[in-house]
């Protein structure tokens, strides 16, 4: 089976507010899947409804063939989550928690006590194995809800914002391992991030939801074509009257945008602005300090979707 | 049962049993919570026994049947509104632990703990006064089924959607303590005033005082069968209420 998790018209309503409209999307077996939305998009909703905290108000979805809301327990048994806020057992000890985990999984002791060890060495953690988990600082409670996810040895590991707040040093940490474990033990990864730039280095595809909707699912750089004319040059100069050069009537140019010594000029066709942009600055005497062509970001996707312009529209699956 | 439905219900079972480690880990090993499962029904008991003209020895079996059903539902309701708090809860929930086992595990809890702690008043009895056990049957039903609904009652009594346990608090007593003054503790239920013998079948405590009077070799009000099918019939219906409020309680407290 090629397909882990399947959304099938998830609906979820808050009283009367519809959070989660017809949510459907499929994450395919061994692939990083991001889920990218502004706050409020229905990200966190739909991440508890497809992990069993929320019943849907309508719809279902299947994680490895098991029905969601019909068979939830055996659903369940092939998940590790990581939600938003901390949640690790502050009475007991690192070690603790991961076994508690472990053995509501239902994994045998010989193997628990292995995993949890690796575990927490992958995540630095064995040094601190009889802390308490109150003891711990955001980051390190952070490493171990990793840690009580992937005890268990999930099919799919859902992480809701898993660098969100962290030291540099922790995200990073955090990031590199979980791309080893996806690539060495095949494990299917569903993060849910405000980290567009975390999503666009580590994901297969992305999923943007908007207002309670999938508005595009692709991969980063079949999104980024969506948006090519979000193509650009940026030019900075040492000194001089740069804005004599009024790039704006160059050929091609659809936008400008300043910048603090220079401007940002978008257009599809970058070289070709580039080369009007040096052109001019040449004869006009001035000295460019540096100027570059720019691919169009999963940042410009994720704006261009959510800015209201195209909403619902782009739905690539 | 087909070994599918086998497999399920054994691993329901087992996560119930480590949700009832985790909770006496966390929730029940404190000293605070011990100490007050074993002074606070003492000295509730004493309060109301002190300068009535009764036998010491007389007293031991409202002292244990007290105990036991303080220790057995004083933390059930705290438990989840604990976790709500702690996000734990989530953690459970999204686990493949099913709510029914999660429930299952915080009233296994709960019972242990009242039965751990019954002894202590079946020794002091002993030891003190030389109040002897002389029936054992209706003694042991009267102290684990006991323990089974009082921890249910305590679950049950979780199943608010609040966070603030507080709250809890004041909903556990406000239930908890007129079942005492009506089940026969403080005297037998043959003594008590009309209302008092009418009401006191609705309370669990009755039948299991009346078994542990019965295991102390005292008269019973209720036959001892009766007591025993009254209290598994309280602890299957504490617990089925426990599981619908708390299905319900969650649904709302999302909505």
């Amino acid at each position: 089976m090629n397909i882990i998790l399947e959304s099938k018209e998830l609906v979820r309503y808050y009283g009367t507010h519809l959070a989660v409209d017809r949510v459907s999307f499929e994450v395919r077996r061994g692939e990083i899947f991001a889920f990218l939305g502004p706050n409020g998009a229905g990200k966190t909703t739909t991440v508890r409804m497809l992990t069993g905290f929320f019943t849907p108000s309508s719809g279902t979805g299947l994680i490895n063939g098991h029905d969601i809301v019909r068979d939830p327990v055996e659903a369940r048994r092939h998940i590790g989550v990581v939600p938003e806020e901390a949640n690790v057992y502050v009475d007991l000890s690192v070690w603790q928690n991961v076994m508690l985990m472990a053995e509501l999984h239902r994994i045998d002791k010989r193997t628990r006590t292995e995993r949890g060890r690796k575990l927490l060495q992958a995540f630095d953690l064995y040094e601190r194995r009889n802390q308490d988990g109150r003891v711990l600082s955001k980051g390190l409670k952070q490493r171990l809800m990793i840690c009580m996810a992937l005890v268990s040895g999930p099919d799919l590991l859902f992480l809701d914002e898993p660098t969100s707040g962290l030291d540099v040093k922790s995200a990073r940490l955090i990031r590199d391992t979980i791309v080893r474990m996806n690539k060495e033990e095949n494990m299917t990864v569903f993060l849910t991030t405000h980290n567009i730039a975390e999503a666009e280095q580590i994901c297969d595809r992305v999923a943007i939801i908007d207002e309670g909707r999938i508005a595009a699912v692709d991969t980063p750089d079949a999104l980024r074509s969506v948006v090519a004319s979000r193509r650009s040059v940026e030019v900075t100069f040492s000194d001089g009257d740069y804005q004599s050069l009024s790039p704006e009537g160059f050929d091609g140019v659809e936008e400008l945008k300043p910048l603090s010594q220079g401007f940002k000029l978008y257009s599809a066709t970058p070289g070709r602005v580039a080369q009007q942009v040096a052109a001019s600055a040449i004869k006009k005497g001035l000295e460019i300090q540096n100027i570059r062509t720019l691919e169009p970001s999963l940042e410009d996707v994720f704006v261009h979707i959510t800015s209201g312009k195209n909403k619902r529209s782009e739905n690539h699956e | 049962m087909s070994e599918k439905n086998n497999n399920i219900w054994s691993g329901q079972v087992h996560a119930a049993l480590v949700v009832a480690k985790k909770d006496i880990r966390i929730y029940y090993m404190k000293p605070p919570v011990i100490i007050f499962g074993v002074i606070f029904p003492i000295f509730f008991f004493l309060a109301f026994a002190i300068g009535r003209p009764v036998p010491v020895a007389d007293m031991v079996p409202g002292m244990l049947a007290m105990a036991l059903f303080f220790t057995a539902s004083a933390v059930g309701p705290l438990v989840t509104p604990w976790e709500r708090q702690a996000k734990t809860y989530e953690r459970l929930i999204t686990s493949p632990a099913s709510l029914g086992a999660i429930l299952a595990g915080d009233v296994l809890a709960g019972a242990g703990f009242g039965v751990v702690f019954s002894a202590i008043p079946l020794i002091v009895g002993y030891v003190g006064v030389g109040a002897t056990v002389s029936s054992v049957l209706p003694m042991a039903a009267g102290i684990l089924i006991g323990a089974v609904a009082f921890s249910s009652l305590g679950v049950l009594l979780s199943a608010p959607a609040t966070q603030s346990p507080s709250q809890i608090m004041m909903l556990a007593n406000l239930v908890r303590l007129p079942l005492i003054f009506v089940s026969g503790v403080f005297m037998p239920i043959t003594e008590m005033p009309v209302w008092g013998r009418a009401v006191a079948p609705f309370s669990p405590l009755s039948y299991s005082v009346d078994l542990i009077r019965a295991g102390y070799g005292e008269e019973t009000y209720f036959p001892v069968g009766l007591s025993i099918a009254a209290i598994i019939g309280f602890s299957a219906a504490f617990f089925a209420l426990a599981l619908f409020f708390h299905t319900r309680g969650r649904r709302k407290a999302v909505e």
